[in-house]
């Protein structure tokens, strides 16, 4: 019998190879665990018969376009949208072999830090239901933390997959930006958004960065990747890493939270590793402010295409603006409508110049100071999320507290670099990330630096309630 | 800059937002607490910083200039709310309606 919830996909991929379980046993065990766990949990928004690939199995996030499965990013706007054609990840996960196990749930549009914004009802975490996942991929981090899922596919614009990574006891990483294609991604904010993994090991994040990294002639955002080296390393040595003050030191950070990232960065000394204190002054104080207009502006743009003209839901009136208008309202939820108004009016004659243009030269500033800070430094370490996985309801009234869920993995993402969540401990029984930040392209750096400190802090990934 | 209810109307036209009372009501207290929090942004004097854009430092990155066939039609109106032909079918606007 196979143990889903604690199967690497590393493993079953060998077992595949040497024939030792056929993809059809695979499948059945993953939907097995699917069948006695998502009612709880609601990780899944479409399941998928997928009898044409025969290797590991994946989960997606449903912002993630699949040739003939429905994707709806969340939203009653795209209900019952079938896309004709796939997006580059989910072509290569094909190309790769993976059978498509399903869509994972995302607040819609990918806007929101709980998974509470999807039209279809909120994910549970799997170490206590009655708390968030995290998000906005709390879909793909509940799945693979659960056992749903060996792996899957999330997206990142402010911290959407190194959040609930963090919240679930996942390894989540956001890429370089330009390292994955966005092509047939549902776009949110373009300067921003980055396809990544969720996983269980540093290893397997390594494995499945390996498939869908590299240029896409359908991207042209998309850059030639190095390598992707599979870690194995078990220390430190030689590895510079920093402690930037102001992203551990944040208010609003947990003190369980500043424990367990205390240990995993004295961990790092004694694997050797020449540990040092670094600034980032202004990266942290304004990076929130920052991306709540850079953000917002974009998608403000990007979802101007859902007018109810070319696909998916559409208000009836006699009038065609009507139609748009009504179309809008009844189909985007209270998170898309809040970005969509604010980034029109950070747009709009008159603020652009004190808001949007102000926002991308603060934006400037973050990008010299991490720069500075990669100067003296391989890899920057922080907490990835201020708290552990918060209660359900609990800040859905207020938007503001919501985004402050996003205030430490915000500012290395405006700068486009990449970052790796991977566990470093409980606190008050739930999962605490590590947020490892490394230069553009040093991918294969963060992987080494988190295989090391995976082996040294020997985090049980398994929820407690299901072990 | 405290946002009025006529701000919120006039951006939500600009959005094409048909918003309820109670939307309008909520956005203009939510989006002023939001606008005040972001508004953070202009306490910095960076007269002399130029914008970023775009994070990488990559221009121009064109694929090869070769034809190759797009979407059959059947597809492109797979998801049309509604088809007229080789057309997408929506009411007249208000300036020929009439």
């Amino acid at each position: 019998m196979i143990d889903t919830l604690r199967l690497t996909a590393e493993e079953a991929k060998g077992l595949l190879e040497r024939r030792e379980i056929s993809p059809r046993e695979l499948r059945a065990a993953y939907r097995a665990a699917i069948d006695a766990r998502d009612e709880e949990l609601h990780c899944f928004l479409t399941l998928v018969d997928d009898d044409e690939n025969e290797g590991v199995p994946i989960a997606l996030k449903d912002v993630i376009s699949t040739k003939g499965v429905q994707t709806t990013a969340g939203s009653k706007i795209l209900e019952g949208y079938v896309p004709v054609f796939d997006s580059t990840v989910a072509a290569r996960c094909k190309a790769a072999g993976l059978q498509l196990l399903g869509k994972t749930n995302t607040d819609e549009f990918a806007m929101g830090s709980s998974t509470e914004n999807s039209a279809f009802g909120p994910t549970k975490n799997p170490w206590d239901p009655t708390r968030v996942p995290g998000g906005s991929g709390g879909g793909s981090a509940s799945a693979v933390s659960a056992g749903l899922a060996p792996w899957a596919l999330g997206s990142d614009t402010g911290g959407s997959i190194k959040q609930p990574s963090s919240l679930c006891g996942n390894v989540g990483l956001r890429p370089t930006y330009g390292t994955v294609s966005r092509y047939g991604i549902v776009a949110f904010a373009s300067s921003l958004d980055q396809v990544g993994p969720v996983t269980r090991t540093v290893r397997d994040n390594a494995l499945l960065y390996g498939i869908i990294s590299g240029r896409d002639e359908c991207d042209s955002t998309t850059v030639d990747v190095p390598p992707v080296e599979l870690p194995d390393a078990q220390d430190l040595k030689g590895l510079r890493v920093g402690v930037p003050k102001e992203l551990n030191e944040a208010e609003g950070i947990e003190p369980g939270v500043t424990d367990a990232v205390r240990r995993a960065i004295d961990l790092c000394n004694q694997l050797g590793a020449e540990v040092g204190e670094c600034e980032l002054p202004r990266a942290v104080e304004y990076g929130l402010a920052c991306y709540y207009l850079v953000a917002p502006a974009e998608a403000s743009s990007n979802l101007a295409r859902y007018d109810g003209v070319r696909y998916a839901l559409r208000e009836q009136a006699d009038d065609y603006y009507e139609l748009v208008s009504r179309t809008r309202d009844a189909g985007f939820g209270d998170e898309p409508k809040r970005r969509i108004m604010l980034g029109t009016y950070a747009l709009s004659a008159g603020y652009y110049e004190a808001y949007y243009g102000q926002a991308q030269k603060v934006r400037t500033v973050i990008a010299r100071e991490f720069a500075a800070a990669f100067e003296r430094f391989d890899v920057l370490v922080s907490p990835t999320s201020p708290t552990v996985a918060f209660k359900l309801g609990e800040r859905t009234e207020n938007p503001l507290a919501m985004y402050l869920a996003d205030v430490l993995t915000i500012p290395p993402n405006m700068a486009g670099l990449p970052g790796l969540s991977i566990p470093c401990g409980l606190s008050e029984g739930l999962p605490v990330g590590l947020q490892l930040i490394g230069a553009q392209f040093a991918e294969n750096t963060l992987f080494r630096a988190a295989h090391a400190l995976e082996r040294a802090i020997g985090f049980d990934t398994v929820p407690e309630r299901l072990r | 800059m405290p946002i009025t209810r006529h701000d919120v109307l006039h951006v939500a036209a600009l959005a094409r937002l048909d918003l309820t009372e109670d939307e309008i009501a909520r956005l203009e207290l939510q989006l002023n607490d939001i606008l005040e929090a972001v508004g953070k942004v202009s306490e910095l004097d960076l007269s002399d910083v130029p914008p970023t854009s775009h994070p990488l430092d990559v221009v121009n990155m064109f694929r090869a200039d070769e034809p190759r066939p797009s979407l059959p039609l059947d597809d492109v109106f797979a998801n049309a709310p509604e088809r007229d032909g080789d057309l997408f079918r929506v009411p007249p606007t208000g300036e020929t309606a009439a």
